[in-house]
């Protein structure tokens, strides 16, 4: 499904990614790990479409296709989703707009009739069950005053509705209680399915607990200096990551 | 005349020895002669005055602007263009003026309280000239104000609302000015007086709106007093959407009662050259000034804001959230002036203004004022001028909005939470609808 290959990519004059080279396939769950800067975020926006960052060497495919070429709208549309780690507050465009919109265009690129508002409230209904949402959410504004926790349930809630076929989580567990982390784990699990993957970015081991990845990988300084099953998350939580790096 | 010729200045006083011909009660005339000297001896402002540093109305002081012609014939509007041109409601008390000139065709209100009087200028110097002469240019009395005196100098008509203590008028009255082909060339000058005693509540909605082409440019120039009376409520909206080939100057001048309310909205989205100023006096203690607005421009658009909120006694609040879309090389304005006076203590102000720039072209220049006089308050200002924010931009994308759907909804959301504070909803939801039609096309033409 995913291809990166030798992929290296700066933002303004600094090399943050340095040679990057990871295959994901359907029904996987791949886990990257590393410490703080080391590059995890970046990956996760570059593959998502940011605008900030340069690909100076490397590719990415993405069902066939060159995923670097296409901008951020069209990975969307192809089934890219990327859940943030700092969901963007906008203030004036209601969640059911926003999320109409967006299910609207995604459906229209692939060929499908679009839903009116009331067909997408029924959707929602069963959406918001998903990631125990309360329906008065969809009249507020996107994101604007949420906490944390609802911010990233929010992403969690735009993934049930888009339902891609490529999920990148970056630091979805980052600030999040353990209740919250259930209801996200819980929301992630129940979207996995044999034709769609999920890339979950993470800083610690305790969302792994409820996301049981297949493929767990370490980024430090750029680069994917280890990989292995489960039990490396496991690992590098009792140990930290010096081995890794020390190793690499 | 500052920066007219002595020709226009002859030209003008050529055409108001003509309308004094025409009469009304005695102390008119006096009213009238008096604003004309002051229109003469003022001049048209020029950009090194302080309050028109941002906005030259050379345009404006080089042409000599014909009384707008009486209409002969039938009328040309039916009801249905009018509610094509400004938004309405069939529930709103209106009254239609077509080129300054009131067409009572297309005018309905009745059922309003008994005791509450709304009327033409006209017929109220007729029915109640006791009244008017109390009122009329005390508030707006054009000193120092050029346009306010060009107004009263050559004023034809305009609406009086006269609402006695403790009355409440649930409707709002909307006053619609359209200007047609005929005005091409003409200075239409609307005037608008408004005595709302005290505990009374009254919602005023004033829309300008043109149909048709303009050979020549022509000039609206309202101006409206407003008396707030001591616990009274006045809700005023003024929708400016006239002709781009068109100027308009709009002054408001409010004076507020002991804990009255006064909330102004004004939309702008006309004319080529725009002025709308709005000034209050919160004159008794405890009063509650809100100022809101939004302008939305393109082209080569002109539109200038100016709010002075005068702080006369303690306790008193006021706010302020004014907006801009600027796009092509359009210019904006805006100017807020705030006066604490030494006895107005415990004064709470807050002043914000936000612009953004759609295109690297437009242009806006924002200038808070606060003179402070009192040691006891809460006075802030803040100015914001920017693009769309990349970040949500991004966000957006990524969930599969195309480009320009992002940038239209950003845009939209932007100007919503300004309408947000338009508590009138048909009023609200008709503007919603004109910005977000306005930005979901403007973005699809880029395509």
């Amino acid at each position: 499904m995913l291809k990166i290959d030798n992929l290296h990519a700066t933002a303004g004059d600094k090399e943050i990614l340095k040679g990057i080279s990871l295959t994901v396939n359907a029904g996987e769950v791949h886990a990257i790990m590393g410490p703080n800067g080391s590059g995890k975020s970046t990956l996760a926006q570059i593959i998502a479409g940011h605008p900030g960052y340069v690909v100076t060497a490397g590719s990415v495919t993405y069902e066939g296709k060159d995923l670097l070429a296409m901008p951020a709208e069209e990975r969307a549309q192809a089934g890219v989703f990327l859940a943030f780690q700092y969901p963007v507050e906008i203030p004036g465009v209601t969640n059911a707009y926003f999320f109409r919109s967006a299910y609207n265009e995604v459906r229209k690129a692939n060929g499908k009739e679009e839903l009116d508002p009331i067909e997408f409230l029924d959707l929602m209904e069963k959406k918001l069950k998903l990631v125990e949402m309360d329906q008065a959410m969809l009249h507020r504004s996107v994101n604007a005053g949420f906490s944390g926790g609802e911010k990233k349930r929010n992403e969690i809630l735009q993934m049930a509705v888009l339902e891609p076929k490529l999920a990148i989580l970056d630091e979805t567990d980052s600030g999040l209680d353990i209740d919250a982390l259930r209801v996200v784990a819980g929301g992630v699990n129940a979207l996995r399915r044999p034709d769609n993957a999920t890339i979950v970015v993470t800083h610690y081991q305790r969302l792994l607990n409820y996301i049981v990845p297949d493929f767990v990988h370490v980024l430090a300084h750029g680069r994917i200096v280890k990989s292995g099953g489960k039990e490396l998350a496991l690992e590098l939580e009792a140990r930290g990551y010096d081995w890794v790096m020390e190793a690499a | 005349m500052a920066t007219a010729t002595k020709a226009t200045s002859e030209a003008y006083e050529q055409a108001f020895a003509a309308l004094r011909a025409s009469g009304g009660p005695a102390w008119l005339p006096t009213l009238r002669r008096e604003a004309m000297d002051r229109f003469s001896a003022l001049g048209f402002p020029t950009t090194r005055n302080e309050d028109w540093h941002f906005t030259s109305v050379t345009p404006i002081a080089e042409r000599v602007f014909k009384v707008a012609p009486t209409r002969s014939g039938p009328a040309t509007l039916s009801p249905a263009d009018v509610a094509a041109l400004v938004i309405s409601d069939p529930d709103w008390h209106r009254l239609v003026f077509v080129n300054g000139r009131f067409e009572a065709s297309l005018s309905a209100f009745a059922g309003l309280p008994a005791d509450v009087r709304v009327t033409t200028l006209a017929d109220a110097l007729k029915e109640s000239p006791e009244f008017v002469a109390e009122h009329l240019g005390k508030l707006a009395s054009g000193e120092g104000q050029t346009f306010t005196a060009f107004n009263t100098a050559f004023a034809q008509d305009g609406v009086v609302i006269h609402v006695p203590g403790g009355e409440i008028v649930e409707a709002p009255v909307h006053i619609v000015h359209i200007a047609d082909a005929q005005a091409a060339g003409a200075g239409i000058h609307p005037r608008l007086l408004v005595v709302a005693e005290a505990l009374s509540r009254l919602t005023i909605i004033e829309s300008f709106a043109s149909t048709g082409s303009f050979g020549a440019p022509y000039l609206t120039n309202a101006v409206a007093e407003i008396e707030v009376g001591n616990g009274a409520r006045v809700d005023h909206y003024k929708i400016q959407r006239e002709s781009t080939d068109a100027f308009h100057v709009g002054t408001t001048q409010v004076r507020q009662g002991r804990d009255s309310m006064y909330h102004s909205f004004s939309y702008a989205a006309g004319a080529a050259i725009s002025r709308t100023n709005v000034y209050t006096q919160l004159a008794g203690e405890n009063g509650e000034t809100r100022l809101n607005g939004l302008y939305l421009i393109d082209g080569t658009q002109h539109a200038d804001h100016q709010t002075f909120v005068e702080h006369l006694a303690p306790g008193c609040a006021s706010r302020e959230l004014y907006k801009g879309i600027l796009d092509g090389s359009s210019h904006g304005v805006f100017n807020g002036k705030v006066y604490v006076d030494p006895v107005a203590q415990k004064t709470d102000g807050k002043q914000t203004n936000h612009a953004l720039l759609l295109s690297e072209h437009a242009r806006v220049d924002t200038k808070p004022q606060l003179e402070i006089f009192a040691d006891d308050v809460k006075c802030t200002h803040g100015a914001t001028v920017g693009r769309l924010d990349e970040d949500a931009l991004f966000y957006m994308k990524s969930r599969g909005l195309g480009a320009d759907n992002a940038r239209a909804l950003l845009t939209y959301a932007f100007a919503a939470e300004v309408l947000e504070t338009i508590e009138v909803d048909a009023l609200r939801e008709g503007l919603e609808a004109l910005a977000f039609a306005r930005f979901t096309q403007s973005f699809g033409e880029q395509r």
